[in-house]
């Protein structure tokens, strides 16, 4: 009986939170899909009325659509090639004891705490610039004409704006993993006769499979909606538009929330696609 | 072939000298123990030999050749860890095969090997599965696999023993010295248990903080040991050591007679004393005695089932001639 009653109580307690949590998920996306099927524009005349799924054909058919589908997945690819290699190479490296560990580790943790807004005009303005960015200093004292990042290399600039930013995490979460590792197997390995690379490929790549699957998992998900480092570098300009950045320019620069709100409806499938796709691949990883 | 031979060996860690210089030779095929209290230096000795640490100063040669500077992989030693260290993303074949695919053999050779360590240790059964799905015993199994398959020069075993249970461990232990009389390869064996030493070894060697109290045949070491040391640690249970006057009786600081070389008399033994605990295990019975006048408990070992319990009052003599006698340093008396 006191299990039960316990139980019965648990349930009322948590009720607010997830109604909460509820109504926090079900009322945005529910308005998204009441105005994706609505030509509603707020200063050209407000509610038009219901338009059936006009908004989805047009918003398919414009030819910003398979572009900014590609850019994201570009974008979301590039970032997770650089930050695995990356991560798993700087999680080895900060693995040896050395002087000053604790300090390195937090330099190293550092650029996750900065606000993404804040790091992608710390890049544009003294890195990027082309005339007074630290790059251009350092083409030009090797006599190279700088490099206009944002619009000659616009999407690797953006990809390495974000790696920067999302390389502490996958570092954080390797380097856990490494250390969780046991040292008598790279022992055994070293006496069986593995060199450090085969050791590194034979027991520390397949030990980190299932921290390399988190991070994936983790970074894809918020990957896929990065907005603010686009948003402050090249306004979407140089092929750098990608699925929200249509979504935010179609709502708030042409002023039309219905086409948006159908934009935001392939984001949600797009998403799911990828979700399940990648669970499909690496979530046999999780198993184990 | 794998004599191994330590020539004025020592390791420091850092300003710790965790092994001043020793000289210690295994001969070939020589079943050795490494026996002694936690952080004597015994499993650092075996790590230098295995070359996973490199000595502070001194030399190793196996075989008679310089291995001092010798990576470990090129020692043809094999190493069974406790952990056993087993790759758990690997199936108890790959884990066996690793060392073979290291060096490169061929695939049918390796086949064969495999096969052959699997039916010597019982695993044929286990070879697809991972080493997640075993017990402890079979994982043991599954390293000293491993470690066969590389036809080493010499086996070095790390307290292999030591997270298997009572029974499982009487069993392995059987395994291993059955393992040596086949094979007869070196075997060099890291333990702190007293008994594995005594059952396993041809040679003992008793270490106390990195220095060897004395290297001999288990019975050597049980009938003659060299000082305090050996003698309280060789032997279960342990050997009663009586100082003061008893002791003057005998011209010696300190006199040891081992529990088992104790008999319990009716009224004419020269000691005397009240039973504390008594255990009884059938075939023997251990009697701890105490209020003797000696030494706070002398232990006294009595064949068979003895109908003595706690409190009673009883008189014992110990044989002379098997009474060990040490001076005031602890060392043995003639």
């Amino acid at each position: 009986m006191a299990t039960q009653h316990s139980r019965s109580a648990a349930r009322l307690m948590m009720a607010p939170a997830v109604v909460l949590l509820l109504g926090w998920m079900l009322v945005p996306l529910t308005m998204t899909l009441y105005f994706s099927f609505k030509r509603y524009l707020p200063l050209r005349g407000g509610d038009l009325g219901w338009v059936g799924f006009e908004n989805y054909t047009r918003f398919v058919t414009s030819s910003a659509f398979w572009p900014s589908i590609q850019t994201t997945l570009l974008i979301v690819g590039g970032v997770l090639v650089i930050t695995v290699v990356l991560g798993v190479l700087l999680a080895i490296l900060l693995n040896q004891p050395m002087w000053g560990q604790g300090v390195v580790r937090i330099l190293v943790i550092a650029p996750f705490f900065v606000m993404p807004t804040v790091s992608a005009l710390v890049w544009k303005n003294m890195f990027m610039d082309p005339n007074y960015g630290l790059l251009a200093h350092l083409w030009k004292f090797f006599g190279a004409a700088p490099v206009e990042w944002l619009s000659q290399a616009s999407l690797p600039s953006i990809i390495l704006i974000v790696s920067w930013q999302w390389l502490p995490f996958a570092t954080l979460i390797l380097l856990t993993a490494i250390q969780s590792l046991d040292g008598e197997q790279l022992e055994a390995a070293e006496m069986d006769g593995a060199p450090a690379y085969k050791r590194f490929g034979y027991i520390t790549l397949p030990h980190l499979g299932r921290a390399i699957t988190v991070v994936i998992l983790i970074q894809t998900i918020f990957l896929l909606s990065i907005f603010a480092e686009i948003f402050v570098t090249t306004g979407g300009a140089f092929g750098t538009k990608t699925l929200s950045y249509l979504i935010f320019q179609r709502v708030l620069e042409s002023q039309n929330v219905g086409l948006g709100s159908a934009g935001g409806v392939y984001a949600i499938i797009l998403a799911n696609i990828v979700a399940i796709f990648l669970m499909r691949i690496v979530g046999k990883n999780l198993d184990a | 072939m794998g004599q191994i031979q330590l020539n004025q060996v020592t390791k420091s860690f850092g300003s710790v000298e965790v092994i001043p210089p020793l000289d210690l030779t295994i001969e070939d095929g020589e079943f050795c123990v490494f026996v002694g209290p936690s952080g004597c230096g015994k499993s650092t000795l075996l790590r230098l030999i295995a070359g996973l640490e490199d000595v502070s100063s001194g030399m190793i040669s196996i075989d008679g050749a310089d291995a001092t500077q010798t990576p470990p992989a090129k020692r043809g030693l094999a190493m069974v860890f406790q952990s056993y260290a087993l790759y758990p993303h690997m199936s108890v074949r790959k884990n066996i095969a690793f060392p073979m695919k290291m060096a490169g053999i061929d695939q049918a050779e390796q086949n064969r090997r495999i096969d052959a360590a699997a039916k010597a240790l019982n695993l044929t059964d286990y070879l697809d599965r991972r080493p997640g799905q075993l017990s402890g015993g079979q994982r043991q199994r599954v390293a000293i696999g491993r470690a066969i398959v590389r036809e080493p020069a010499a086996f070095l075993f790390d307290e292999p023993l030591s997270n298997l249970d009572a029974a499982l461990r009487v069993g392995m232990r059987l395994e291993i010295s059955e393992l040596h009389e086949r094979l007869a390869t070196t075997m060099i064996y890291v333990t702190h248990d007293q008994v594995e030493a005594m059952t396993m070894a041809d040679k003992i060697v008793v270490l106390r903080a990195g220095v060897i109290e004395q290297v001999g045949s288990p019975l050597d070491l049980y009938n003659r040991p060299d000082n305090l040391f050996v003698a309280g640690f060789i032997g279960s249970p342990k050997m009663n050591f009586i100082e003061g006057p008893e002791a003057a009786k005998y011209g010696a600081h300190t006199i040891g007679i081992r529990p088992e070389h104790i008999d319990v008399t009716d009224a004419s033994g020269p000691w005397s004393g009240k039973v504390g605990v008594a255990e009884h295990l059938g075939s023997d019975t251990f009697l701890h005695v105490h209020d003797t006048g000696l030494a706070e408990t002398i232990t006294v070992r009595a064949p068979g089932e003895v109908q003595l319990h706690y409190g009673d009052a009883i008189h014992m003599s110990p044989r002379a001639e098997l009474m060990h006698r040490f001076d005031a340093n602890g060392l043995r008396m003639a």
